[in-house]
């Protein structure tokens, strides 16, 4: 069995902050980290290995330093790792990105593809269920538990007030949620092979059968027109005193609002 | 253009279980704004299995036309025949904008049409508009974690796709006289190995499925509370409010409360009338999920916690000590 994983490095969202003069985005300092919920499915993909023996493939597309994420995927215990990383697919949104990853798959032999349901920097789920789309295979979404049996996947996938217990054949893409698994942590030796013996495949544009109106800025559909920060609302009174006060002060004011 | 084509905003109408997704009826009420600055009709898109008694709703919250496609593949969702369905009636009605909820089954639906159709799709929109100059339909949704808003745009493809997020829109008061037509919408289901089966299907229990989204007002707790004990003392607030518990995401991220009580980026978006944050620092992604509430009063025993930026009554003590306190003075004042 082939697993393709598909991993995105994002800037760690909770520590990016706003500047509060110019109102732009501090991205100085930000750690950049592999995407909890691809995070998920990695170690989703490194269990089914185990029970099974699989390979795993690893695949991100970003700025040449995403082979950061790579390296911890092999450090986790992924087999190979490629990076589609070019200019040229600069600027993709949803539609653009899964047009080009479709591509890239589609040079490698598959049998399941994971990806995380969303990435935290965008949050937009998109990309997986469109990569199902453009390479014509099935998708489930928002997995939290995964099962192989011989060339079927069930998986349990989770709704506001439910779970469907789907099933699907090979070759099929599935999204992760992070509550899917507590991923491993790399280990000494793993690091050290994920450095010294292993080799990142690198893909640039001329490596991907796609059309040129199908990526980067100019073949994606949306557009960004501008962003703002956003403008939080002005605080109101703050007490500090003894417990009676502040209960008492709160039975007033939910008196004025008319609650009580 | 076809002469059959009528301009048109759609809209799909989750329903589940024979009930429309309360998100659905928002999204007719945005519709018709939108609707009525393009001068189209807004054209709501039912699917499932013996679901026509669910028409009138549509047109009582503001649809002008249903299309109806009812078949046993379409009684539970699944993506294939949802998307099969949904991209061909894309295709033959060829509308302006589509939009969806985002909930877990409009983020589900709307990449695979998307994808099928190639257009462009707004994740989670929180605003929705038509340019008055050049008529292009403006979809704002946070990124980077709430951190920002963009503005996002798709000048070359129809439709215009978006998921909106629940709670963000407020529907119209219901019509109960209001009609228009159905189209039935007949189309051929072959199960491929696009389809997936469904094994079965395990509801999560009732104690879990209080919505907070309808809830006038909101207890809420996040770590502070140090454990599943302390959200007992905010379970009796709420009950003598006559509210609901909610959860920041690390409460739920600990285990103490249920994912679907966890406000914020990665959870619900929630307006009630009152909101009261106990022991919540205010993360910006938790924030971003009730700023919008009416009223807010944090508890906090950080004098520096974000939550009292924006907060309209902050107090800065023990909420072990308040809580209880306060639920005794509200059950005098209400005795």
């Amino acid at each position: 069995m082939n697993i393709v994983v598909c991993i995105k490095q994002v800037p760690d969202t909770k520590e990016v902050r706003i500047d509060p003069v110019k109102g732009t985005l501090i991205r100085q300092g930000v750690p950049s980290i592999m995407n909890p919920d691809d995070k998920a499915a990695l170690e989703a993909a490194l269990r089914l290995k185990e029970q099974f023996g699989a390979k795993v493939i690893a695949l991100s597309m970003g700025p040449l330093q995403a082979e950061l994420v790579l390296r911890e995927a092999f450090a986790m215990g992924a087999d190979e790792g490629y990076l589609v990383s070019d200019g040229k697919f600069g600027g993709a949104d949803t539609w653009a990105t899964s047009s080009t990853l479709a591509a890239a798959i589609s040079k490698l032999d598959y049998d399941l593809i994971l990806a995380g349901r969303q990435a935290i920097d965008g949050d937009t789920a998109q990309v997986g269920p469109e990569i199902a789309e453009h390479l014509g295979v099935p998708h489930i979404s928002y997995a939290e538990e995964i099962k192989v049996e011989g060339r079927e996947v069930i998986v349990k996938r989770q709704f506001e007030d439910r779970y469907q217990i789907l099933k699907a054949k090979m070759p099929v893409l599935v999204t992760a949620l992070s509550e899917l698994n507590q991923p491993r942590y790399m280990t000494p030796g793993g690091i050290f092979d994920a450095w010294r013996n292993k080799e990142i495949g690198r893909w640039s544009r001329d490596d991907i059968p796609v059309d040129d109106g199908n990526i980067g800025l100019k073949g994606s559909p949306t557009k960004v027109v501008q962003t703002y920060p956003k403008t939080m609302k002005q605080p109101g009174t703050k007490i500090e005193t003894d417990v009676d006060e502040s209960v008492q002060y709160i039975v007033e004011k939910l008196k004025e609002k008319y609650i009580l | 253009m076809d002469e059959n084509v009528v301009p048109s905003v759609f809209v799909f109408a989750e329903q589940v279980d024979n009930q429309i997704t309360p998100v659905s009826f928002e999204l007719l009420a945005k519709a018709r704004e939108l609707a009525a600055k393009l001068e189209c009709e807004v054209v709501a898109l039912l699917l499932g299995d013996k679901v026509e008694n669910l028409v009138q709703p549509l047109f009582s919250y503001g649809a002008n036309k249903v299309i109806l496609c009812e078949d046993p593949a379409l009684a539970q969702y699944r993506t294939e025949p949802y998307t099969h369905a949904i991209s061909t009636m894309i295709r033959q009605y060829k509308p302006q904008i589509a939009i969806f909820g985002a909930t877990s089954i409009g983020r589900d639906l709307a990449p695979r049409i998307a994808g099928r159709i190639h257009t462009g799709l707004t994740a989670d929109c929180t605003a929705l508009d038509i340019e008055d100059e050049t008529k292009r339909f403006m979809m704002t949704r946070p990124a980077f974690g709430g951190n920002l808003m963009a503005t996002i745009v798709c000048p070359e493809f129809q439709p215009v796709m978006a998921t909106v997020r629940p709670g963000v829109i407020v529907k119209r008061i219901p019509d109960p006289n209001a009609s228009g037509e159905v189209i039935r919408f007949e189309l051929d289901f072959v199960e491929n190995d696009c389809y997936t089966k469904i094994l079965d299907i395990i509801k999560k229990e009732a104690s879990t499925k209080h919505n907070i989204q309808d809830a006038k007002i909101l207890v809420a707790g996040g770590r502070g509370m140090k454990g599943p004990e302390g959200f007992e003392i905010l379970q009796e607030l709420a009950d003598v409010l006559g509210g609901e518990v909610a959860s920041s995401r690390a409460a739920v991220d600990a285990g103490w409360q249920d994912k679907a009580r966890q406000v914020g980026q990665t959870g619900k978006t929630v307006r009630p009338n009152l909101y009261i944050a106990c022991g919540i620092s205010g993360a910006i992604q938790h924030m971003a999920g009730m700023e919008e509430s009416d009223f807010i009063i944090a508890i906090n025993s950080d004098s520096t916690a974000p939550i009292f930026n924006i907060a309209d009554v902050g107090i800065v003590g023990d909420v072990f000590k308040i809580v209880p306190k306060l639920t005794e003075a509200i059950r005098k004042e209400r005795a």
